[in-house]
């Protein structure tokens, strides 16, 4: 019974997501019309379904079709970002093995095109006698954008709750934030993104999602608000088996990893956090625990290194 | 030296525009081929993204970038010619400003017209009207940059008027007068229009000096309000204006050269004008070098760790050959050369010009990418193909194809308007036997 009302509630909302989904698509890609008519050969066997005026129907299995996933929120809500809320991200540098989780879960959520990645983990060395680290770095977010302040159509952008988003339908691909970014955070769509099956390629695209990424724009990390609008981690902060990313809120002062959660200005003070190349005065919202005490040496994550520096 | 006595009748026919002979010909035809190949290069650009290009996310800025900066700088010439020259009283260069005026259209129309290919999404331009905000430099840059196209076009068409009227002399209303008779039909030389076009011009000249020197400061800035080492420079400004004079002042030299030759100008463009703008171009060579220590020299004395990788390149590494050959052929070559007398005659100020011309080219590219190759965190986990650049034949082609087409602007306006002022030759030419 239970299942039942959950799937007709999807069918539901699914006829409606679809009429919003037609006005930005294509007609052609109308799941039922079409599909149903044309390419799709009856199986025989038939589901129960909703209509929307309240009747029961009979539906063959093979005329169902995915619908396109249509972003929860709109564009302007989008733009405002979700109130009270200050999104941080600290990164404890002591607990980073390249294994590059992170970096794999990120690129598949978002689908990125093969070989971009929003996500970058660097081998840092900052001078001739010192200790080499592994450094995931990630867009900023800063409170003082240089790639906002710069982008001439408001295709980039700096929300209430301090994200900063790209609106990839806006992005004219004129490659200025790319200048601007200090932490070259920011990767472009050279080509068409392989990784888009058909229908993700028409689906409305969502700032919050950041999917589908679209040839000829800019594209960077998004701090994944639609999880946080779930209640759910970012997608590098779950993936990481090590618990190097903590993310949350800094108007509640608490962090998590998923597995331990610290009050933010407690774990900053006590173990020295840092933001990186604060001297900019760029003012990020990701901060950094010195490489102190590591769980792994150095060594370790050069396995994983595609690349022998 | 020698002047022979020229009559109206002679100074007219010398001057009205002449059909292309077989050299004319040929070299349109060349033009016309390269720009077609940059036509059909940017045509696989649309269709497969700019994935064609060799620009990836660390040298996300190529020649296209760079070529709209040498396209903006050379524009700048328009201004130098006509307004500052003008303003301040001299003379001798009346039959330089049509040059300089249609030098200055056509780069900046090309300017233009790079930019949009440089786009990833050339399809929304108009997002820049529709949703424009004014903070950013791009925004600053469409502005000034619309504003002096229309100011340069206005100056290249007022002082044309006069020599509309002596175009269309006596003509039938067929083909190209028909052309010359709705730009010019309503000129009639009277005392009024006289006065309302000179103070039209007086207008122009002033307004353009303030829009020039914006147009280059804005490109600067670009560059200059990003953090990245390079472009992080409070010289940015005047380092490309001083620049932008330089490579002006050398395409003007190399096309004084062109016209004389092959139009038979040699009465009206003389070795006087040679000799006068050899000097300004050493003058503007010693500006230019002014600011090339302000911007090289001074970062290197201090040598910032992030400053050099960056300067390293330049100076000894990968980039050192082009930044050499653009320093001395572009820029200290050719001032030794201009200082001496024999030197600013017209064949090596035509060399000169060139080399002027070639140099300024490559600094622009030595501007734009060896900064986005040495970004602060290293690079790494990427292909191989992101930590270099050399453009692909599709950039090249498309490069080649604007310059092509801005040549091409100016060969046609030759064929069809006087590039030598008629009427300011005519009047200036009665001054003086008065």
């Amino acid at each position: 019974m239970d299942t039942t009302s959950t799937s007709r509630k999807a069918f539901l909302s699914s006829i409606i997501t679809t009429g919003l989904a037609l006005a930005g698509c294509a007609p052609k890609k109308d799941p039922f019309e079409l599909a149903a008519g044309e390419h799709a050969k009856a199986s025989g066997e038939k589901v129960k379904l909703l209509s929307v005026d309240g009747e029961v129907i009979e539906v063959d299995k093979a005329f169902l079709r995915p619908v396109p996933e249509m972003p929860a929120v709109s564009n302007s809500e989008e733009r405002r970002g979700i109130p009270g809320k200050k999104f941080v991200m600290v990164i404890d540098l002591s607990r980073c093995k390249n294994l590059r989780f992170c970096e794999k879960a990120c690129n598949h959520a978002h689908h990125l095109h093969t070989g971009l990645n929003w996500l970058k983990v660097y081998p840092m060395d900052e001078a001739e006698h010192t200790a080499p680290y592994w450094e995931p770095t990630m867009c900023m977010h800063c409170d003082e954008p240089p790639c906002v302040k710069v982008c001439p159509v408001d295709a980039t952008f700096k929300r209430q709750d301090g994200l900063v988003l790209i609106d990839s339908d806006r992005c004219i691909g004129c490659r200025f934030c790319m200048a601007a970014c200090p932490y070259s955070a920011r990767v472009f769509n050279w080509e068409k993104p392989d990784t888009l099956t058909a229908e993700e390629v028409c689906q409305p695209y969502s700032c919050e999602t950041s999917v589908p990424q679209k040839v000829g724009t800019v594209g960077k990390c998004d701090f994944c608000p639609d999880m946080a609008r779930k209640g759910e981690l970012p997608h590098c902060v779950s993936a990481c088996p090590n618990g190097v990313y903590f993310f949350g809120d800094l108007n509640e002062d608490s962090v998590t990893n998923g597995a331990e959660t610290f009050r933010f200005s407690e774990l900053i003070r006590d173990k020295a956090g840092y933001r990186l190349m604060d001297d900019l005065g760029t003012k990020p919202s990701v901060y950094y625990l010195p490489p102190v005490a590591r769980n792994f040496p150095f060594e370790k994550g050069l396995e994983n290194d595609n690349e022998k520096s | 030296m020698k002047k022979t006595v020229l009559t109206d009748e002679q100074i007219i026919s010398d001057l009205l525009p002449k059909k292309f002979g077989k050299w004319g010909m040929a070299w349109t035809g060349v033009l016309v081929v390269i720009c077609l190949l940059g036509m059909f290069a940017y045509y696989r650009q649309l269709r497969y993204g700019l994935i064609v290009t060799s620009m990836r996310d660390y040298a996300s800025w190529g020649i296209y970038i760079s070529n709209f900066v040498f396209f903006v700088a050379i524009s700048l010439v328009g201004s130098l010619i006509t307004a500052v020259l003008r303003l301040t009283g001299v003379r001798w260069s009346t039959p330089l400003t049509r040059i300089a005026e249609i030098i200055a259209v056509s780069a900046i129309t090309f300017g233009a017209i790079i930019i949009i290919v440089d786009m990833g999404r050339p399809e929304r331009f108009y997002y820049l009207f529709l949703y424009g905000r004014l903070q950013s430099p791009i925004i600053w840059d469409v502005t000034v940059i619309t504003t002096y196209f229309f100011i340069s076009v206005l100056l290249l068409y007022i002082p044309l008027l006069p020599d509309m009227k002596i175009l269309l002399a006596g003509k039938e209303k067929k083909g190209i007068y028909r052309f010359y008779s709705f730009l010019g039909s309503f000129w009639k030389g009277t005392h009024m229009q006289y006065r309302i076009s000179k103070r039209a011009i007086n207008i122009l000249c002033i307004t353009i000096v303030p829009v020039a020197f914006s147009i280059h400061t804005v490109t600067s800035w670009l560059f200059a309000t990003t953090y990245r080492p390079g472009w992080d420079s409070s010289n940015f400004g005047a380092y490309f204006i001083s620049g932008a004079f330089l490579v002006g002042a050398g395409a003007v030299s190399a096309a004084m050269y062109v016209f004389r030759r092959f139009y038979k100008l040699e009465n009206y463009i003389t070795p006087e004008h040679f000799d006068k703008m050899g000097k300004i171009v050493v003058m503007l060579g010693l500006l230019y070098l002014y600011f090339n220590v302000n911007e090289y020299l001074i970062p290197y004395f201090k040598m910032k760790k992030s400053e050099e990788a960056f300067l390293n390149g330049l100076f000894v590494g990968e980039f050192a050959p082009l930044f050499w050959s653009a320093i001395f052929g572009g820029m200290i070559i050719p001032m030794i050369i201009l200082l001496f007398p024999r030197g600013r005659t017209p064949y090596p100020m035509f060399i000169c010009g060139t080399m002027i011309v070639v140099g300024a080219w490559f600094k622009r590219y030595l501007i734009v990418t060896p900064t986005l190759l040495h970004p602060f965190l290293p690079m790494h986990n990427v292909p191989e193909s992101y930590k270099h650049y050399f453009p692909s034949w599709e950039e090249w082609a498309i490069a080649f194809g604007s310059l092509a087409g801005a040549l091409l602007v100016i060969t046609i306006f030759v064929r069809i308007f006087p590039i030598i002022p008629i009427q300011e030759t005519l009047t200036e030419h009665h001054q003086k036997e008065l």
